[in-house]
């Protein structure tokens, strides 16, 4: 958006057994950077940790938050490094990187190449190409953040196999206050009500 | 021999109105022999950021080349030129690695920060930061440089005033040091 970047995922789980407040698909790697993934939880949690420890590596050696690119860069690093390494198999994740920092909002995609995309707006996983038609329909470059979230629920609604509600989905929010949040269910209520 | 009074030095910065000023000798020693007169003291690390190294002639001139390395790739990396107080706090990580066997040097930086407020530190040889509003002093005249600067600085003073507030006060105390002097360096930024 404008003033700020949402990611969204759906949280499929195995059973309805599953305690579904343990399960977060969505984490936060600084205080002002989110991300999510797509494809294989245990990779996705090395990831964050590695991609955690980074930043703090560069706020101890500058004393400065760790720009969103230069995180990018060095997540992207090392899920290269496993492409070319021996013994070692690539990360089975896709990430969406999403901060806020001197330059702006700004949203990532990371594959497992290693390779790095700069998004104004993107999908990735399940019906990633019905979700990016609907993007490029709905996308303006100045929206407000919250008409943000309501077109990344209806993206997600898109593609959603059964019934959507504040529990089976997460959302995660940056706004100009540059700080990440993953919103709570009843928030997510809210947003739902909206869109319905 | 005391290893920081071996080369002799002084370097001075002081805070203008929107500007910087900062000064050094150039006098180059082995302990009681003058062996240069032309000695660079001050570092450009780029066009709003200075570093004066006193001390110990040799670390003072690694210490800058190993800075001028980090600071290159960092404007490769980031596409920007450094804040100084990252550069001040980068310096300080620098110099606390060698813990147990320092750099016998101590810098002083100074640089205009966002929208050209000027900053200056120093620190001690192991990355103690000490950020002042006023001036700073470091090298072997470093106590007539304290007492000169107190009772010549004015607070926002404009470039030209800062050049000659500096210049008196670098040339008087480093009269008072035998260690330093033959001259002075002085930049405004």
């Amino acid at each position: 958006a404008a003033n700020g970047v949402v990611i969204a995922t759906e949280k499929k789980l195995p059973s309805i057994l599953v305690d579904e407040t343990s399960v977060q698909k969505i984490q936060s790697l600084t205080p002002n950077i989110g991300v999510v993934y797509s494809g294989m939880g245990p990779d996705f949690r090395v990831l964050v940790r590695k991609s955690r420890k980074q930043a703090q590596q560069y706020y101890r050696l500058y004393k400065e938050t760790i720009p969103v690119t230069q995180l990018v860069r060095e997540t992207a690093a090392v899920m290269q490094e496993f492409t070319q390494s021996g013994g070692v198999r690539p990360f089975g994740v896709s990430l969406l990187i999403a901060g806020y920092d001197d330059n702006g909002p700004q949203l990532y995609q990371v594959d497992p190449s290693g390779s790095y995309f700069s998004w104004k707006a993107s999908a990735m996983g399940k019906n990633v190409s019905n979700a990016k038609t609907f993007l490029e329909k709905r996308y303006t470059e100045d929206m407000e953040l919250d008409d943000a979230i309501h077109t990344a629920i209806l993206t997600l609604k898109e593609g959603y196999e059964g019934q959507i509600s504040a529990n089976n989905i997460e959302i995660g929010v940056i706004r100009a206050d540059r700080e990440f949040k993953v919103l709570t269910p009843s928030e997510i209520k809210d947003f739902l009500e909206e869109v319905e | 021999p005391q290893i920081f009074e071996y080369n002799g030095s002084a370097v001075v910065a002081m805070v203008g109105k929107n500007c910087f000023a900062i000064a050094s000798d150039r006098r180059l020693g082995v302990q009681l022999q003058t062996v240069a007169t032309d000695f660079q003291r001050v570092f450009k690390i780029h066009g709003k950021l200075y570093i004066g190294l006193s001390g110990l002639a040799t670390d003072a001139q690694t210490l800058y080349q190993r800075l001028a390395f980090k600071h290159k790739l960092y404007q490769l990396r980031e596409e920007r030129d450094m804040k100084p107080e990252t550069f001040a706090s980068l310096v300080s990580a620098l110099l606390y690695e060698k813990r147990f066997g320092p750099y016998f040097c101590q810098p002083i930086i100074a640089g205009l920060g966002e929208k050209d407020q000027p900053f200056i530190c120093t620190m001690d040889c192991i990355g103690a930061k000490e950020l002042a509003k006023d001036f700073v002093v470091s090298g072997t005249a470093s106590e007539s440089l304290y007492g000169a600067c107190e009772s010549m600085y004015k607070p926002d003073m404009e470039p030209e005033e800062l050049f000659e507030t500096i210049s008196q006060a670098l040339l008087s105390s480093v009269d008072r040091d035998c260690l330093s002097g033959w001259g002075g360096y002085v930049l405004i930024v």
